[in-house]
């Protein structure tokens, strides 16, 4: 099997997780090296694929045979995908030769579990120390971690990667037993734990060497993610959200990523081909990011009652979904409510908010005022008061104002197995 | 009037910009152009009506940051901009201008920078590199065409230094490149496409790998094209397969669907999954055992961390465990874990942990003659207040309720039968509450604790603070004070024990 049969097998395998971040690592380059790469800052993104996803790093895995049978994954040993394997070498060529060429911000690099935890975790964390030691490679490294491994080895991946990742895959217990026998919520729970720690330990003791002016040296990887898949198992985006909120809280993680569960070439019986959940997963980021940026508990963000109990609304954003059934909240005085309050405004993101606060200390914000921060005033208007207009003249009760944000009547998701021709038009 | 014709970079702007404001002519009074030519040129027109206020111009430097930006736009008008903006505010009295986003002329300004900011992030990503050949000395050497809507060579030749140091490297574009031999940038005049190459080896490759993490079922056509700009397609390599995998795209979906649903497979034989199996079989304990009396104490600690008497385990990450000399003369029993502690899986590992341990050297007692644990094992918490991802801590500790002591009391019990200390030492409210009786109060009822006591323990029981209340005093007196007293407390257990 040549190289590019190899390349073909491997990237094919690592596509369905959804990371590609490349943000957030510790700021250098290469100018007192002898090799290539810098990072820090924000990341870039190389490339876009049709399907709106950004290329980064090269993503990919250092071989697909594996040994547990996760329902939802293409490499689960059930499957009879085809099978490959990089040597350490070939996929220390591929991401300098892609890096030297601009295609790539770094590598991704996880693999299948071959023989047990710490056999696999090696052969990933081989590659990393090579690129860094032995090419002086400074371009970003992410390693997907195996829950499971030794701390030795935990410990030494975080050591050459800028992010370490253990993907929690679904929210609960019940669901990991059902679809992946081999994984376990608690196991990887407590590797998130052990990583948070070290990174802040780490952060600590770049502190201190900063207090004595001496250069840091690298130490551990300067952020953690995960990824969860929505709609393999039967888990509402509560239980979905509130895992996240979890590990946010308990783990500091950087980033939960929702990968909708997309039909695979070889499906399990478990679980049949379907169209993936695009416009469910799309709402979870709105609703994760209304978490991390907009101080929304995550209790506030689904309904508690009626038919959508426990879910997102799928046709209105989480943010406006919110506001209607909390009406009460509204209107909100732009020149007058707190920061906390603006941010609760469907419509106003964090950064109008800011040059809103930044405006009004100068003079009152009129409606034309919020049209030139470039607001949408569509959203907003029925949920604001400004010096030129009062929500209560629109004269919307609870019902007319719902409607008013609905969309127009149009298919959005689409079955397969109903109507095929259409199936694949049907963008967010 | 004055025509000024400068040349395209920030600082002939700036030194023109400068002599004008000091001379106060303006803004309506100038007229600016960019030229092509090193040296600068200044046109008077008429009467040029040298005003003559020379006093000392003063401009925040944030306005300087964001000049620097708008004058590597590519429209003329930006000079004139930045002269106004600057006029406004250095001699308009508007110096809070740069908070005004609802300004004409400063929104203008911040959508010329975010274009050329935009163009600037662009080119570091679709700059493609393609290998030209080695230099005499080993170091390979590429070359890329790139095409720029702004004037932004300059601006961003430092990044890619930064970033490829350890190779040769020419950007070719049609106004200016800019190459790298390892030493210096240099810059030449602009060049056509026809002078970099038009394939590198590598292209196939890459080609093979954007073909391969396209995920055709979820076609999202518009999202690549407003991050990827179809006008930079013309010279990305892997471009010109994005139609190709758009059409395949359903029959491909199709094909999937239609496919026969793979059964899972057995079990292959490997003692690694077995394990793997016989643990997650075994993480579950909903029935705390009567009495440790059959077990040892790892067994019972092994019990313990399966324990789901409670609903707390659900929001913990593992059970924290007593830990210490098992044949310790003096046990420590705290209230629970905290958030270090529940990451750790160990008792009094955080600042709570290190101000017991400072305590406990000065009283003179060694952690080796201690066995530490807490009276309830899973870290009860509520969420802090605010967005999840920012400073501070997320996980506030919350006092855990009757039921909660009530289920996790048996480990306890265990511990205290097994480890048989010759005194307790109780921290805080909930322990006191949990091993003395269930109206103990710590304040009033603190030191050395006479009468019975709700395990049944015949040694001695100091009732004493939390070292996490010593935390939180805030006067220095009286934290010294508070130490002082604590130390003593642990102290007379020393004594006791000896």
């Amino acid at each position: 099997m040549n190289l590019a049969q190899k390349l073909e097998i491997l990237a094919d395998a690592a596509k369905y997780d959804a990371s590609c971040a490349s943000s957030g690592a510790k700021r250098r380059d290469s100018s007192n090296g002898k090799g290539v790469g810098s990072a820090g800052g924000a990341g870039i993104c190389h490339s876009y694929s049709p399907d709106g996803r950004c290329i980064s790093l090269l993503k990919i895995l250092l071989t697909n045979v594996c040994i547990y049978d996760c329902q939802y994954c293409i490499n689960r040993r059930s499957s009879d995908v085809a099978r490959a394997r990089f040597t350490a070498e070939e996929a220390i060529r591929l991401t300098l030769d892609f890096y030297k060429r601009n295609y790539i911000e770094g590598l991704f690099l996880s693999s299948g579990i071959v023989r047990n935890a710490d056999f696999t975790m090696e052969q990933v964390v081989r590659v990393a120390r090579e690129l860094r030691e032995t090419h002086d490679f400074r371009g970003y490294i992410h390693l997907k971690t195996i829950p499971e491994a030794s701390q030795e080895l935990i410990e030494e991946a975080g050591k050459y990667a800028d992010r370490i990742s253990i993907n929690i895959e679904l929210p609960s217990e019940k669901g990991l037993r059902e679809l992946a026998p081999e994984k376990n919520l608690r196991r990887t729970q407590e590797a998130m734990g052990g990583i948070r720690q070290r990174i802040e330990g780490s952060k600590e003791e770049k502190k201190h060497y900063a207090k004595h002016h001496r250069a840091t040296p690298r130490i551990y990887a300067s952020g953690q993610s995960t990824q969860m898949i929505v709609g393999a198992d039967a888990s509402d985006d509560s239980s979905i959200l509130k895992r996240s909120d979890h590990l946010y809280r308990g783990y500091r993680l950087r980033r939960v990523y929702y990968s909708a569960f997309s039909p695979i070439p070889a499906s399990s019986s478990v679980l049949p081909a379907k169209a993936p959940p695009l416009v469910r997963e799309h709402r979870l980021y709105q609703a994760d990011w209304l978490m991390r940026f907009y101080g929304f508990n995550v209790g506030e963000l689904t309904p508690s009652e009626g038919a959508l109990k426990g879910n997102l609304d799928l046709d209105l954003d989480p943010k406006l979904s919110w506001a209607l059934r909390n009406r009460e909240q509204f209107p909100i005085n732009i020149n007058r409510a707190s920061r906390e309050e603006l941010l609760r405004i469907p419509g106003i993101g964090v950064r109008s908010v800011d040059r809103i606060l930044k405006v009004r200390r100068w003079s009152a914000v009129r409606l034309e005022d919020l049209t030139r921060l470039r607001i949408s005033l569509r959203k907003c208007l029925p949920f604001i008061e400004t010096i030129d207009h009062n929500p209560v003249r629109l004269n919307l009760d609870g019902d007319r104002l719902k409607e008013r944000f609905l969309p127009k009547p149009e298919q959005l998701e689409f079955d397969f197995s109903a109507s095929r021709s259409s199936a694949l038009t049907g963008e967010v | 009037m004055i025509s000024v014709a400068i040349e395209q970079s920030f600082d002939s702007w700036r030194s023109r910009a400068r002599e004008f404001l000091q001379k106060g002519i303006s803004p309506s009074e100038i007229l600016w152009s960019s030229r092509e030519a090193c040296q600068d040129e200044l046109f008077h027109m008429g009467e040029a009506s040298e005003k003559r206020d020379r006093s000392h111009v003063r401009i925040p430097k944030a306005f300087f940051d964001l000049a620097e930006t708008v004058a590597c736009h590519r429209e003329e008008e930006r000079w004139a901009l930045l002269y106004s903006l600057a006029w406004r505010i250095s001699r308009g009295g508007e110096r809070h201008l740069l908070s005004l986003e609802t300004d004409r002329e400063i929104r203008r300004a911040h959508a010329m920078a975010k274009d050329v900011r935009r163009d600037c992030h662009k080119m570091r990503a679709f700059v493609r590199f393609r290998k030209v050949g080695e230099s005499a000395t080993g170091r390979e050497q590429f070359v890329s065409w790139f095409e720029p809507f702004h004037h932004i060579v300059e601006r961003n030749a430092g990044f890619f230094r930064g970033r490829f140091t350890g190779m040769d490297w020419s950007i070719l574009t049609p106004e200016k490149c800019v190459h790298w031999d390892g030493k210096e940038l240099h810059f030449t005049e602009g060049v056509s496409k026809s002078y970099a190459p038009d394939d590198d080896e590598l292209e196939d490759l890459w080609r093979t790998y954007y073909r391969n993490i396209f995920n055709p079922a979820r076609l999202k056509l518009n999202a690549m094209r407003a991050e990827m700009p179809v006008k930079y397609w013309k010279n990305l390599p892997e471009a010109p397969l994005i139609r190709e995998l758009t059409n395949s795209a359903s029959y491909r979906v199709n094909q999937m669907v239609d496919r026969t649903a793979l059964t899972p497979k057995d079990r292959p034989k490997s003692s690694y999954l077995d394990g793997l199996h016989e643990s997650n079989e075994s993480l579950t304990l909903s029935q705390v055992p009567g009495s440790i009396a059959p077990y040892t104490l790892d067994e019972w600690r092994e019990m313990a961390s399966c324990c789901r008497a409670c609903p707390l385990w659900e929001s913990a990450t593992q059970t924290v465990f007593g830990e210490g000399n098992p044949n310790a003369e003096i046990m420590i029993i705290g209230e629970q874990p905290g958030d270090q502690e529940d990451l750790a899986g160990r008792p009094f590992v955080g600042p709570a942990g290190k101000l017991l341990n400072d305590a406990l050297s000065a009283a003179e007692i060694g952690r080796g003659e201690l066995y530490i644990t807490n009276a309830v094992k899973h870290f009860k918490w509520k969420p802090s207040k605010g967005s999840v991802s920012g400073r501070g801590p997320k996980r506030l500790h919350d006092k855990a309720n009757r039921n909660e002591m009530k289920a996790c009391r048996p480990w306890l019990l265990g511990e205290i039968a097994k480890i048989q200390p010759s005194t307790i030492i109780t921290l805080g409210n909930t322990a006191a509450q949990s091993v003395i009786r269930q109206d103990f109060r710590i304040p009033s009822e603190r030191g050395v604790v006479k009468g019975p006591n709700d395990v049944g323990f015949g040694g001695k029981i100091i009732a004493t603070v939390h070292p996490s209340y010593l935390l939180r005093v805030r006067d220095r007196k009286e934290k010294e004070a508070e130490m002082r007293r604590f130390v003593d407390e642990l102290r007379l257990a020393g004594d006791f024990s000896h």
